[in-house]
C-alpha cells in the first residue's frame, strides 16, 4: 500500500508540474507577459522595472524556475483591480463555491439514487421510461439556459425564490456559510438545482444499471431464499452493492462540478471563484485567471488522487493490477 | 490520473456489426425501427437546411442595420411592425432585430462551429488513435498517457483556459473546443483498433504483404467505424453545446459572429423585467437542434451495439 501511495503521489507531482508548465507557457509566454502584469497606465520606467523584477531578460527555463520558485512561497502574483494577492481573493471565495458544489453533489445523490432504483427493479414500467426520458433530457439540456428559464419562473413569474446573490451568511468554524438561515437557503435552493441536473442524470442512469445488474446476482435470490423480506434485500443487500460505482463516479465529477460552477455561478451573480474568474478574463486580471488555474489543478489533482486511494481500498482488484 | 466518465462512451462495445448480407440495408431497417428516432433525424436534418439555407428563409437580414428599426426594439412575439409589412414571430430584441431571423443566422454559426470542432478532431483523435493501436509500445503508453491526463480534467475548464490565452474568435472557438474533444475520439478508435488488430482478417493482411497505410486504412478503420460514429453524434451535441455555453459567458464568439449562445446571454439583461422571448426562444431552438442530435444518437448506439443485437 505505501509503495502504491508513494508511486500515485509522484505521479500526481509529476501532472502538477506539466500543468504549471503549460499555464506558465500559456499565459507568461504566448501574450505578451509586460502586457499582461503591468497596467495599462504604467509609464516607460515601471515597465523597465517589472521586466528586471520578473527576469525577462533571462532564458525561458530560468524564468519558469523563478514562477514555480513564487507559486511554492504561495506568491500568484497581485491582482490589478483589487491590488490584494491573487490566491487570497480566490481563496475568499472558494467557500461559496464549495458550498453549492457539495450541494449539488448531496441533491443529485438524494434524487438520483432513489429514482435509478425505482427505474431499475421495474425497467419496463411506464414510470421507469419516463425516468429515462427525462433523464435523457437532463444532458441534453444546456444548463445556462436551464439556469435562466428557473430565474424567469421562480424569481420574476412566481417571485418565490431570490434570483442572485448569497443571502444572508453565518460563520461556520470562520467560514461564511449560506446553509444555515432561511435567507441563504433560499438563495443556494436555484443555483444548486441548477446545478445538480446533469450529474442527478448520471445518477439516475448509473444506479438503474447496477440496480438491474444485481438483481440477477446469486446473493439476491439467496437473500430471498433465506427468507428475508423484499425491502431488506433491496435497501441492504443491492443497495450496499450498488453504492461503490455510484460513489466513485460522484467523487470524481465533484471535480467537474467545481468546474461548471463557473457557469451557474455566472448566472446567479453567486460570489464564487468561478464568478471571479470570468470577470477577472473580462478585466484582464491576468494574476487572478494564473492563480485559478493553478489552484483548481491542484484541486483536481487532489480529488484524483483521493478517489483513487479510496478506490484501491474499496477494490482489492485494482492494487493487484497497479503491483504488476 | 483516472479519466471522468462519459455518458457517450460507457455503452460502445469495442466489436463491429456482425457481417449481414447488406450491411447499409439492415442498418438503414434497423435504424427505422425507432419512431422517435426517425422523428429526430427529421428535425436536426430541418434544423441543418436552415442553417444552410438561412440567408433566404429568413424574413429579415438581421445583421442589415438598414433593415432594423430601434421603434420595433422588445416587440413581443406576434406582433406586426410600424409599417405593417411584416409580423415578428417570435418577437423582436433591443434593436429591434426579428427574432426568428436571428436565430436562423444563429443555428448557422452554431452548427458550423459544432459540425467543424467535431470534424477536426475526428480526424486528429482517430489518426492519433489508429496510430498509436497500431504501433502499440512506447508510442501507444506515451498517447494514452496524454489522453488519460486530458480527459482527466473537464472540457470547459479546458476550453476556459485556452479561450482565456487566446481571445475571442471563432477559429479560436474551434481550436478550444477540438483540444477539449480529441481524446475521446482518440481513445475510442484506440480501444477498438486493439481488438480488431488481433483478429485473423488482419493477420491475412499481413500474411499477403499489404503495406501498413493499406492495413490501417483499409483494413482497421472501416471496422472501427460503427463506435466512431456513435461518439461523433454525441459530441456534435456536446460541441454545440459548450460553444453555447462559453459564448454565453461572453468568451467564446465575438459579437459579430451571433451565435445562439451569444443572443440567449443578450436576452439574459431584458429577462428580469419581462422580456423572456428574447432569451427564451434562442434557447429552444438550441434545445431542438441538441436533443434532436443525442436522440438519434442513442438509438444509433443501440443499434451499433453487438451486445443488444437480437
Amino acid at each position: 500500500m505505501t509503495v502504491f501511495l508513494i508511486r500515485r503521489f509522484s505521479q500526481s507531482l509529476a501532472v502538477l508540474l506539466v500543468m504549471s508548465l503549460l499555464v506558465f507557457v500559456g499565459v507568461y509566454a504566448i501574450g505578451d507577459p509586460v502586457e499582461l502584469l503591468v497596467s495599462a497606465e504604467a509609464d516607460q520606467f515601471e515597465r523597465a522595472r517589472v521586466i528586471a523584477d520578473l527576469g525577462l531578460d533571462k532564458p525561458l527555463w530560468e524564468q519558469y524556475g523563478y514562477f514555480l520558485l513564487q507559486s511554492f512561497k504561495g506568491d500568484l502574483g497581485t491582482s490589478f483591480v483589487f491590488n490584494q494577492p491573487a490566491l487570497l481573493l480566490i481563496l475568499e471565495r472558494m467557500p461559496a463555491t464549495l458550498e453549492i458544489a457539495f450541494a449539488a453533489v448531496i441533491l443529485s445523490i438524494v434524487i438520483g439514487i432513489p429514482l435509478g432504483m425505482i427505474a431499475g427493479l421495474r425497467p419496463h414500467a411506464w414510470y421507469s421510461r419516463t425516468i429515462m426520458s427525462v433523464s435523457i433530457l437532463g444532458f441534453s439540456l444546456p444548463t445556462f439556459w436551464v439556469g435562466l428559464m428557473m430565474i424567469m419562473v421562480f424569481a420574476v413569474i412566481l417571485g418565490w425564490l431570490p434570483a442572485s446573490g448569497r443571502g444572508d451568511t453565518v460563520d461556520l468554524f470562520g467560514v461564511p456559510v449560506s446553509f444555515l438561515t432561511w435567507d441563504g437557503l433560499t438563495h443556494l435552493l436555484l443555483p444548486a438545482v441548477n446545478l445538480a441536473l446533469f450529474k442527478v442524470s448520471l445518477v439516475i442512469r448509473l444506479t438503474r444499471a447496477g440496480m438491474r445488474e444485481n438483481m440477477l446476482m446469486d446473493y439476491v435470490k439467496f437473500a430471498y431464499a433465506k427468507g428475508l423480506s423484499h425491502a431488506r434485500v433491496i435497501f441492504v443487500h443491492v443497495l450496499k452493492n450498488i453504492l461503490v460505482p455510484v460513489v466513485t463516479v460522484v467523487g470524481l465529477e465533484l471535480g467537474n462540478v467545481i468546474a461548471f460552477a463557473v457557469v451557474t455561478e455566472s448566472i446567479f451573480a453567486w460570489p464564487g471563484m468561478g464568478k471571479l474568474l470570468i470577470d477577472s478574463i473580462y478585466r484582464l486580471d491576468r494574476p487572478i485567471v494564473v492563480a485559478y488555474l493553478l489552484i483548481t489543478v491542484v484541486m483536481f489533482i487532489v480529488i484524483n488522487f483521493i478517489v483513487d486511494v479510496l478506490y484501491s481500498v474499496l477494490d482489492p482488484r485494482v492494487r493487484l493490477e497497479s503491483k504488476s | 490520473m483516472t479519466p471522468p466518465l462519459d455518458i457517450a462512451t460507457v455503452a460502445i462495445v469495442d466489436e463491429p456489426l456482425p457481417p449481414p448480407q447488406t450491411p447499409f440495408r439492415r442498418f438503414v431497417s434497423d435504424f427505422m425501427e425507432s419512431p422517435l428516432a426517425v422523428a429526430s433525424l427529421i428535425v436536426f436534418s430541418i434544423t441543418v437546411l436552415i442553417a444552410v439555407f438561412a440567408p433566404w428563409l429568413s424574413p429579415q437580414n438581421p445583421y442589415d442595420l438598414m433593415q432594423l428599426d430601434i421603434m420595433n426594439g422588445k416587440v413581443p412575439p406576434g406582433t406586426e411592425d410600424i409599417e405593417g409589412v411584416m409580423v415578428f414571430w417570435l418577437g423582436t430584441d433591443d434593436q429591434g432585430r426579428d427574432l426568428l431571423s436571428g436565430i436562423f443566422y444563429g443555428l448557422r454559426i452554431s452548427l458550423f462551429v459544432g459540425v467543424a470542432s467535431a470534424f477536426i478532431s475526428l480526424l486528429i483523435g482517430g489518426a492519433a488513435g489508429l496510430f498509436s493501436a497500431y504501433m502499440g509500445g512506447r508510442w501507444d503508453v506515451f498517447l494514452m498517457r496524454i489522453v488519460d491526463l486530458q480527459l482527466s480534467f473537464p472540457a470547459i475548464l479546458i476550453a476556459l483556459i485556452l479561450l482565456a490565452v487566446l481571445g475571442q474568435g471563432i477559429d479560436k472557438v474551434i481550436i478550444a473546443l477540438v483540444v477539449t474533444q480529441w481524446a475521446y475520439y482518440a481513445r475510442t478508435v484506440r480501444g477498438s483498433a486493439l481488438v480488431e488488430r488481433g483478429k485473423e482478417y488482419i493477420e491475412a493482411a499481413h500474411c499477403l504483404a499489404l503495406g501498413t497505410r493499406r492495413i490501417i486504412f483499409y483494413h482497421l478503420l472501416p471496422n472501427c467505424l460503427p463506435p466512431l460514429i456513435v461518439i461523433v453524434t454525441m459530441r456534435v451535441a456536446y460541441a454545440v453545446m459548450l460553444e453555447a455555453t462559453l459564448s454565453f459567458l461572453g468568451i467564446g464568439l465575438p459579437i459579430t459572429e451571433p451565435s445562439l449562445g451569444l443572443l440567449i446571454a443578450n436576452g439574459f439583461e431584458y429577462m428580469l423585467s419581462g422580456y423572456y422571448w428574447i432569451s427564451f426562444f434562442p434557447g429552444v431552438a438550441l434545445l431542438i437542434t441538441i436533443v434532436s442530435i443525442n436522440l438519434v444518437g442513442d438509438h444509433l448506439r443501440d443499434i451499433l451495439n453487438p451486445r443488444l443485437q437480437r
